[in-house]
C-alpha cells in the first residue's frame, strides 16, 4: 500500500530535507523504486533456473528428422524412433488404396483424421496420407488405447494393423475399427523434403 | 581482462609477453583476439576460415568430440544457414548403434573422435592451456590478459623452428612454444596451404590465428552470450546498488541526526 | 534472546492469535528479524549476509546442476560439457556454481579475519565462533568433493593426494584411505559416493548456520568497540542498538550488490580465472599434471602440509619421540588440520581482557603480518615446494602457529591497551556528531 508519488521534479534520490518535517511520498518513491528494482533482478535471476529444465539443445536438435525412402517397395513399411516414439512409414499397394478410400465413413469409430497436418479434417483416407496418391502412410506406431506397439503387414481384421495387447484393430490407413482404442493412429506433423526423403517434426 | 586494449598494445611493443613460471617453455606473444574483452564478439568470418582449416589440416589426426554439426548453425559462431549445415554433415560418417554400421552424418551427429590416439581432442584445448603466467605466481599476467589458451595454440603452430631431431624412435620438431622445446606433431601450417573463399591473407601467422579462433568458440561457443549476459548484470546491479544506496541513506539519515 | 530489553511479537489478528497458539514461528521470524543491533555495526559486518547469499546460491544452482550431471567416470566430463554447451543457461549456471565457491570462501576468510581482528570470538561467544570454525569444515569439504566431480586432471589427481593423506595415518591409514576410496585407487566407486556427499554435506551447512545464528542472537552481536549493549532497561538499550530490520536488511543487502556487481563481472568477463586449465583436460590415471594445485581457498593449507618434510628438524624429532610411528607425510597431514584447530582455540588463546583490535596497538601489528602470513602461504601454495620455497612455506607455518601459541597468549599479559569507549553509543556519536550541518 504506497502513497502515489508526486512527480514534483526531484531526482532520483532526491535532497536531504535540512527540517524536521518528511514528505511522506518524496521517501514512499525511493522505497517503492528500490523494491521494484530488486523484484526486477529477482525476476531475471529466477528465468534461467526455469527455463533450464525446458528440453536442452540436444534433444531439441532430434525434434526434426529426415528419412530416407528411397527402396521401399510397395506393401513394406519401416519403423523409425522419433521424439521417444516408433513412427511407421508404409508404402501402400494399390489393394489396401482401393480398400481405404472405399471404406464409408459412417464405419469408423473415430471420425476426425487425427492428422497433425490437416486440422479439423474428417478420416477420409485422402486425409490420412502424405501425398495425394495415397501411397505413403505415416503414423505415431502406438495404440491410442494404453500405448502398446501394434503389429503391421496386415494384421488384425481389416488388413491393417492389430494391437495384441486388448485387441484392438485398425485398418489399412491405420484407423480403428473395432476394438478398446478410441482414436486413429495418429499422423504426426510430417510432409516429402524430396521424392525420398520425408520430415518428422 | 580489464584495459585489454591499452595493454595489448604494450606489449605489442614488445614490453614483454612471456611465459616463465617454473617448468613451462617458450615465449608466447599475446595477440588482440576479436573475442576478447568486454565487448568481445567472434569474428563470424574468422570463425568460417578457422574451421575450414580444421576440416582441411587438423581433422585428419585431431578429433571434435565434443562439437556437433549442428553447433555451427548456432547464432555467435560460424553461423552457417541449415542447408549448409547439412551438407557440412554429410561429408562425414557417423556410426549408428541402430544400425550397427557407418551411415552418412546429420546435424544432429557429432564431430569425430581423434584418428591418431597421439593427436588429442581439440574440443577444449582453447581452456585446456593457459598461455600467461605469473609474474613470480602473482597471476598478473592472465588478469591483464587473459588465460592465454588461443594464443598458446597459435604460438605452437607459429612456433616451428625448422630443427628436428630423433629419439628413441620418433622424430621431435623443435618448437619455440612447446614445453620442452620439442614436439612430437610435424609442422602442419604453411604460407598458402589454405585457400578462403573470399581471399583472404592466409600465411601461417594468419592461418593460426584463424584456427585458433575457431577452437576458442569450440570451447566456449556461449562466450558472446556470456559476456552479453555479464555486461547487462553488471550495468543492473550498478543501478540497483545506487537505488540501495540512496534508500540506506535515507533510511539512516534519521538515526544518525537524533540524540 | 540476546538478554537485550526489547518489545516482543505480539499476535494481532486472530488467524495469527491462532497460529502463534499452535506454533510460534511467525513471533520467531518477527523476534529474529528485528533483533537489536548494536547501531556502530561497520562495512567488516556485511559478510554474513554475503556468506547466507551465497550459501542459498550454491544449494540452488547445485540442485539444478544435479539434474543434468552424471556420477558416472565414462560420463562425468561429458555431462558437464553437455550442461556448457546444451542445457539451457547451463552455462551460466555452471559458471556461477564454480565461482559461487570462490566467492564463499573469500566471505568467509573476511568473516573469519573481521572475527580475529575485532575479539567477536571472547567470551560469551566462544560457542559461536566453534560453530563457525565446525562450518567452515563443512565448507572445506564440500569444495573437495564438488571440484572432483567434474572429472578432470585436477579433479582427479586432486583427490588421489588427499584421499592418499588418510593413507598417512599410522596403523589404520590404508584401510582408511579403501574404505573412503571404495577401492585401491580412485575410481568410479570413489566418483558415486563424493556425489551423494557433495550433495548432502551443504545442508549440515544449512543447519550448522541456524545453530550459529541462535547462537549469537543469544549472546547478541558483537560490535567493532568490543563494548557491550547496555542491557539496563529498554531505553538504554534503545541508546545502543537499532532493529535489525530495516537498517542492517537494507545496509546488508547494498554491500551485497555491490560484492554482486563484482562477481558478475568475474562470472561474465573472467569465469575460468580462478580455476585452472587442466581441469579442461578429461581425468587421465596414467598421466600425472606437471603441477598438482588445489583451488585457490585451499593454498595455504596446502602450503603447511607440504612444509613439514623429512629435513625439518621438529618432524625429525616427532619421529624419534614416536619410534618413525610419525613420519613427515603423517606429520604434514596433523600440521595442516592442526592450523584450524589452533584458530577454533583462538577464544581461549587470546587472554587479553580487551575484546577489539581498535584498542590494542601491539596486537595490530602482530595481527596484520598473520594476514600478510596468510597470503604468504597462500602464494607458497601454489609454487612448487622445492628451493627457496621449501623454507619459505616453513617460515610462514612457524608465525601461523606462533601467533596462536605464544604471541596471543603473551600480548594479553603485557600490551597496554589504548582506551576504550564507555557505550556503543557514545562510539556512534563520535563518528556522526548529533546536529550536523547539512
Amino acid at each position: 500500500m504506497y502513497i502515489q508519488p508526486e512527480h514534483s521534479g526531484i531526482s532520483k534520490g532526491g535532497r536531504p530535507l535540512s527540517h524536521a518535517e518528511d514528505t511522506g511520498s518524496r521517501r514512499d518513491f525511493l522505497y517503492v523504486a528500490t523494491a521494484t528494482t530488486g523484484a526486477v533482478a529477482v525476476g531475471a535471476a529466477v528465468w534461467p533456473l526455469v527455463d533450464q529444465m525446458n528440453p536442452s539443445a540436444d534433444v531439441q536438435a532430434l525434434s526434426s528428422i529426415e528419412i530416407d525412402i528411397d527402396g521401399i517397395e510397395p506393401g513394406t513399411q519401416i519403423t523409425k524412433k522419433w521424439r521417444g516414439k516408433p513412427v511407421f512409414i508404409r508404402r501402400r499397394t494399390a489393394e489396401e488404396i482401393e480398400a481405404s478410400r472405399n471404406t464409408p465413413l459412417a464405419d469408423l469409430p473415430d471420425q476426425t483424421s487425427q492428422n497433425d497436418n490437416k486440422f479439423e479434417s474428417d478420416a477420409s483416407d485422402e486425409n490420412r496420407t502424405l501425398d495425394e496418391a495415397g501411397e505413403w502412410l505415416v503414423m505415431i506406431g502406438v495404440c491410442t488405447h494404453l500405448g502398446c506397439i501394434p503389429i503391421g503387414d496386415g494384421a488384425g481384421d481389416f488388413g491393417g494393423w492389430f494391437c495384441p495387447c486388448h485387441g484392438s484393430h485398425y485398418d489399412a490407413a491405420g484407423r480403428i475399427r473395432k476394438g478398446p482404442a478410441p482414436l486413429n493412429l495418429l499422423v504426426p506433423t510430417s510432409e516429402f523434403l524430396s521424392d525420398t526423403v520425408i520430415k518428422l517434426g | 581482462m580489464f584495459k585489454k586494449t591499452l595493454l595489448s598494445a604494450v606489449v605489442a611493443l614488445g614490453l614483454g609477453g612471456n611465459a616463465f613460471a617454473a617448468g613451462d617453455a617458450g615465449h608466447i606473444e599475446d595477440i588482440a583476439f576479436s573475442f576478447e574483452g568486454i565487448f568481445g564478439k567472434f569474428d563470424q568470418q574468422q570463425v568460417q576460415r578457422g574451421l575450414q582449416i580444421y576440416t582441411e589440416v587438423c581433422s585428419a589426426c585431431h578429433g571434435l568430440n565434443l562439437v556437433a554439426y549442428r553447433n555451427l548453425g548456432d547464432h555467435g559462431g560460424p553461423s552457417y544457414e541449415a542447408d549448409q549445415v547439412k551438407a557440412y554433415a554429410a561429408q562425414f560418417e557417423a556410426f549408428d548403434p541402430e544400425l550397427d554400421d557407418y551411415r552418412p552424418a546429420i546435424p544432429s551427429d557429432y564431430f569425430g573422435n581423434s584418428n591418431d590416439e597421439n593427436a588429442p581432442d581439440l574440443s577444449l584445448m582453447a581452456k585446456a592451456r593457459a598461455g600467461f603466467h605469473g609474474p613470480y605466481g602473482s597471476g598478473m599476467n592472465q588478469l591483464f590478459r587473459g588465460m592465454g589458451g588461443p594464443e598458446y595454440i597459435a604460438a605452437i603452430l607459429n612456433g616451428y623452428t625448422g630443427e628436428e631431431m630423433e629419439q628413441a624412435g620418433t622424430i621431435l620438431y623443435a618448437n619455440t612454444a612447446f614445453p620442452g622445446g620439442w614436439i612430437s606433431m610435424a609442422p602442419p601450417l604453411f604460407d598458402e596451404l589454405v585457400e578462403f573463399e573470399p581471399a583472404h591473407d592466409n600465411n601461417v601467422e594468419d592461418l593460426a590465428e584463424d584456427v585458433a579462433t575457431f577452437l576458442m568458440w569450440a570451447a566456449e561457443p556461449k562466450l558472446m552470450d556470456r559476456k552479453k549476459a555479464g555486461f547487462v548484470a553488471v550495468l543492473f546491479l550498478t543501478f540497483m546498488a545506487v537505488m540501495l544506496y540512496l534508500t540506506n541513506k535515507k533510511l539512516w539519515a534519521k538515526a544518525k541526526r537524533k540524540d | 534472546m540476546s538478554g537485550i530489553p526489547h518489545d516482543h511479537y505480539e499476535p494481532k489478528s486472530k488467524p495469527e492469535k491462532w497460529l502463534h497458539k499452535r506454533l510460534p514461528i511467525v513471533g520467531l521470524a518477527y523476534d529474529t528479524l528485528m533483533i537489536p543491533t548494536p547501531k556502530n555495526l561497520n562495512w567488516m559486518w556485511i559478510w554474513g549476509i554475503v556468506l547466507a547469499f551465497t550459501l542459498v546460491l550454491q544449494i540452488v544452482t547445485g540442485i539444478i546442476l544435479a539434474m543434468h550431471y552424471t556420477p558416472n567416470i565414462t560420463l562425468a566430463f561429458q555431462s558437464v560439457e553437455h550442461i556448457m554447451r546444451d542445457v539451457n543457461y547451463g552455462w551460466l549456471l555452471r559458471y556461477v556454481h564454480m565461482n559461487g565457491a570462490s566467492l564463499f570462501f573469500i566471505a568467509v576468510y573476511l568473516h573469519i579475519f573481521r572475527g580475529l581482528y575485532y575479539g567477536s570470538y571472547k567470551a560469551p561467544r566462544e560457542v559461536t565462533w566453534i560453530i563457525g570454525m565446525l562450518i567452515y569444515l563443512a565448507m572445506m569439504a564440500t569444495g573437495f568433493l564438488g571440484y572432483v566431480l567434474p572429472w578432470g586432471q585436477m579433479s582427479f589427481w586432486g583427490a588421489t593426494v588427499i584421499t592418499g593423506l588418510f593413507g598417512a595415518i599410522p596403523g589404520v591409514g590404508e584401510s582408511l584411505q579403501a574404505w573412503l576410496l571404495g577401492g585401491p585407487a580412485v575410481d568410479n566407486a570413489t566418483l558415486n559416493r563424493f556425489f551423494s556427499l557433495h550433495y548432502l554435506l551443504p545442508f549440515v551447512i544449512v543447519a550448522l548456520v541456524a545453530l550459529h545464528i541462535w547462537a549469537f542472537h543469544t549472546t547478541g552481536n558483537s560490535n567493532p568497540t568490543g563494548v557491550e549493549v547496555r542491557r539496563g532497561s529498554k531505553e538504554d538499550a534503545e541508546k545502543d542498538t537499532l532493529p535489525f530490520w530495516p537498517y542492517f536488511v537494507i545496509k546488508d543487502l547494498y554491500a551485497l550488490v555491490v560484492v554482486l556487481i563484482v562477481f558478475a563481472a568475474v562470472v561474465g568477463f573472467m569465469p575460468n580465472y580462478l580455476g585452472h586449465p587442466d581441469n579442461y583436460i578429461m581425468a587421465d590415471p596414467l598421466v600425472t599434471p606437471p603441477h598438482i594445485v588445489p583451488e585457490w581457498y585451499y593454498l595455504p593449507f596446502y602450503a603447511i602440509l607440504r612444509a613439514f618434510t623429512a629435513e625439518v628438524w621438529v618432524v625429525q624429532f616427532a619421529s624419534f619421540i614416536t619410534g618413525g610411528i610419525v613420519d613427515a607425510k603423517f606429520f604434514g597431514v596433523v600440521a595442516m588440520f592442526g592450523s584450524i584447530f589452533v584458530m577454533a582455540l583462538v577464544p581461549w588463546l587470546d587472554t587479553s581482557k580487551v575484546r577489539s583490535g581498535r584498542f590494542r596497538p601491539a596486537f595490530r601489528f602482530f595481527f596484520w603480518l598473520f594476514a600478510f602470513d596468510f597470503m604468504f602461504l597462500m602464494w607458497l601454495g601454489a609454487m612448487p615446494a622445492d628451493g627457496p620455497y621449501a623454507s619459505l612455506a616453513l617460515l610462514g607455518s612457524a608465525y601461523w602457529f606462533g601467533y596462536f601459541l605464544v604471541i596471543l597468549p603473551l600480548l594479553g599479559l603485557f600490551e597496554r591497551p589504548t582506551a576504550v569507549p564507555e557505550t556503543i553509543e557514545a562510539d556512534f556519536d563520535s563518528h556522526y556528531p548529533p546536529k550536523s550541518a547539512e
